[in-house]
């Protein structure tokens, strides 16, 4: 396969060593990439644009200047601005963010240039619109929040750029496309595009396409709506691109993309009596290669797997995923903190990654008893699960993600912190997303916790942590080591260090 | 935002009337003495305050207009286990005789936390999957449930409000009713609580109803307020040294 004879460009070299090829231009594919220390740079911190349009507007400060310099803090930051999930497309060209107003915002790779083979990896605003509004069920008279739960691309097809956005409980298509030509010398308008009275009119010519201003445009295509009682936590692109899933706490529907009245319920757990409901749906998502298998996990642990061929409704599981419960971490937050909040299938569709609270778990898929690698991210809260119960952060949703080749895993946690394994060197890095500590093109410091004695001087200790500043949201560009990491409000993007 | 120190005891003249169950309660259930920072840990907190604290997140959870499914579970699973650990010798009597006599059923119901707590939850969530029913449109291609599963059953918003009732069907676990008969709940028996021939009304009806019979008297306020400000009091900034 390409990645591994790509590896061997380098064989010999030390994993932190150059990624570069040796004419200095980028290496096209990251490979059995290390995670080790010092090789990671802060390319740019992003800021939602209407942050940006309140600056431009007291500073007459170009937009595009700003979000590839360094900002001080501000503070316009509200509510609606948080960063609620973060996706690169297929190409790694464009990366999409949603927040809690409802808006997606999507940045776009800057072109490489030779001259400028540092600026690799930035990316600039590309579009911006609102996806979801606030509404009301008058029936329920029930507020629907706009936040964006999810967003997923669509493969390329043609040069639109298609992806799914969805709040609590609409799932919306959404078409961004390009638009740099316009048609000029209508017959029946003028140049303003006033009427012209058709008796004036002596001479008919041609409208011709004549070069603008690159704009770009974001339309919704389908609206698939009122198919859950229940909060989406999920949708997925099939692998045959014409179908796809979204999950709410009980129930995953199926649907067509052409087809917005109707979905098909694949998935059901809710209980004749609900006074039966001990468990409820937290992740779900297509396999990478497979159109018919999928996986969902839920709040006790558990990962099932799926197969559509087996029945129209898949309320049996063709694999069920279970580690046995350790009796010595037994506690009354044992459910709470097993309870999985994300599941990932690795590009290679062999694996699949979950995170509760306190790990990281790689399964294979042909062994259902237990995980076959586990990675702490925190342990250090095992012993303070009272409290983050008592402040409800033991309830936080964090998310993981694979890197390009399935090598290295990334997840978030709490004091802006986020953590990579790589699975091959068993190696681990703390890193820090936040203003202070970091200088655009400066390397990442990688940090570390102190969980008991003496302090050193780089280290933090547990009770310092803030627990406001939780990393949820994390990507992978799916062939290059840059990823974008939501703190809050802001989006880091880094890179890894290009000599 | 610090993580506080832990939870203030609680109750305390409750305590000394029953300090072999506290001893056992308190033990292990949520330290892991295999880590260092149990030697530096907190007095031994009560596994009371850990219930108030689950009640009173409960309790706030099923106020909201649209609670959060998955925190909701999670947080009644944890509290079954808070309150069948506190109880940990009691033996579970047999499930498979009938249903008891109404009166009594009603009456260790209504006596229990639990069974409180289950019909605020139960009652809540049949009034979710009741008003599914009513909302959805167009309906989905659904499956009406795979052949086999019983359609409904007794008719939603019934079956949740007969639940103080006789002859529930098992609504709830049985060999919870026996568990709480010797726990003082005082502090639960509030018209919160009130049997469906009171505080509760027939037939399906969503939030506003339920609201009512939820509306607590003063002397219950006080006593939630008091937790309240007593577990807030607790957030407070390390102090130096730490």
């Amino acid at each position: 396969m390409a990645l591994n004879q790509a590896s061997q460009l380098y064989s010999g070299s030390d994993r932190l060593g150059p990624w570069c090829s040796p004419t200095g231009s980028p290496a096209p594919l990251s490979c059995e990439t290390g995670c080790g220390e010092g090789s990671w740079i802060l390319v740019c911190r992003l800021l939602v644009p209407t942050q940006v349009s309140l600056l431009s507007m007291e500073e007459d400060i170009d937009t595009r200047k700003i979000n590839n310099s360094f900002l001080r803090d501000h503070s316009y930051a509200t509510e609606a601005d948080i960063i609620s999930t973060v996706e690169f497309n297929h190409t790694g060209e464009l990366l999409a963010t949603g927040d809690k107003g409802g808006r997606v915002v999507i940045f776009q790779r800057e072109q490489e240039s030779k001259n400028q083979v540092h600026r690799r990896g930035e990316y600039n605003v590309y579009s911006t619109f609102q996806s979801h509004e606030p509404e009301f069920d008058y029936l329920k008279s029930l507020e629907i929040e706009e936040k964006i739960n999810k967003i997923r691309w669509l493969p390329q097809q043609n040069a639109a750029y298609f992806l799914l956005s969805t709040n609590d409980k609409t799932v919306k298509l959404w078409k961004v496309s390009e638009r740099d030509k316009r048609p000029e010398g209508y017959n029946l308008k003028d140049e303003e595009g006033r009427l012209r009275d058709p008796a004036t009119i002596t001479t008919l010519r041609v409208p011709v396409l004549r070069p603008m201003d690159l704009m770009v445009e974001a339309t919704p295509r389908r609206v698939f709506a009122n198919a859950h009682t229940y909060h989406i936590n999920s949708i997925s692109v099939n692998s045959d691109y014409e179908t796809y899933m979204s999950a709410d706490d009980l129930r995953i529907n199926l649907w067509n993309f052409e087809i917005t009245n109707q979905s098909f319920n694949i998935v059901d757990i809710k209980p004749a009596n609900m006074e039966e409901l001990t468990e409820v749906i937290t992740a779900a998502e297509f396999h990478p290669h497979h159109c018919n298998t999928f996986v969902y996990s839920s709040s006790k642990g558990t990962i099932r797997l799926c197969d559509m061929r087996a029945s129209a409704l898949c309320d049996r599981h063709t694999k069920f995923f279970e580690e046995p419960e350790d009796p010595s971490n037994r506690s009354f937050f044992s459910e709470i903190i097993s309870s999985i909040s994300d599941v990932k299938f690795s590009h290679s569709g062999r694996y699949i990654m979950t995170r509760d609270y306190l790990t990281v778990k790689v399964w294979d898929l042909n062994m259902e008893n237990r995980p076959i690698e586990t990675y702490q991210v925190h342990d250090y809260l095992r012993s303070k699960l009272c409290s983050l119960y008592e402040n409800d952060c033991i309830f936080d949703k964090f998310e993981c993600v694979w890197n390009g080749s399935d090598s290295v895993i990334m997840t978030g946690s709490y004091n802006n912190f986020f953590r990579m394994f790589d699975r091959n060197t068993k190696r681990d890095v703390t890193l820090e997303a936040s203003r202070e500590n970091s200088k655009p093109r400066a390397i990442l410091k990688p940090r570390k916790v102190c969980v008991g004695g003496k302090r050193r001087k780089d280290e933090i200790s547990v009770d310092s942590l803030d627990f406001s500043k939780k990393i949820l949201h994390t990507a992978w560009h799916p062939s290059e080591n840059i990823i974008a990491v939501a703190a809050t409000n802001n989006l880091y993007i880094f890179q890894d260090k290009v000599n | 935002m610090m993580l506080s120190k832990g939870l203030k005891r609680k109750r305390e003249e409750e305590e000394e009337e029953e300090p072999e169950k506290e001893a056992l309660a308190v033990d292990t259930w949520w330290l892991d003495p295999r880590l260092p920072a149990v030697a530096q840990a907190p007095p031994a907190v009560p596994s009371n305050s850990l219930l108030d604290l689950s009640v009173l997140k409960l309790h706030h959870s099923l106020r909201q207009s649209e609670p959060d499914l998955r925190h909701l579970v999670l947080l009644v699973n944890t509290l079954r286990r808070i309150q069948a650990s506190m109880e940990p010798e009691a033996t579970l009597p047999s499930v498979p005789s009938p249903p008891e006599a109404p009166g009594v059923a009603a009456d260790s119901l209504l006596a229990s936390s639990d069974a409180a707590l289950s019909a605020s939850m139960a009652s809540l969530l049949e009034d979710l999957s009741h008003i599914e029913g009513l909302s959805q449109a167009p309906q989905p291609l659904v499956d009406e449930g795979p052949p086999g599963r019983p359609s409904g059953g007794a008719p939603p918003g019934l079956g949740a409000l007969d639940l103080l009732g006789p002859a529930t069907g098992c609504l709830l676990d049985d060999e919870l009713e026996g568990l709480f008969e010797d726990i003082d709940t005082s502090m639960y028996d509030s018209e919160l609580w009130a049997p469906a021939s009171e505080g509760l009304k027939p037939g399906p009806e969503d939030g506003p109803g339920k609201e009512e019979g939820l509306e607590l008297d003063e002397a219950q306020l006080d006593y939630l307020l008091d937790v309240l400000v007593g577990t807030q009091a607790l957030e407070r900034p390390p102090g130096p040294g730490r």
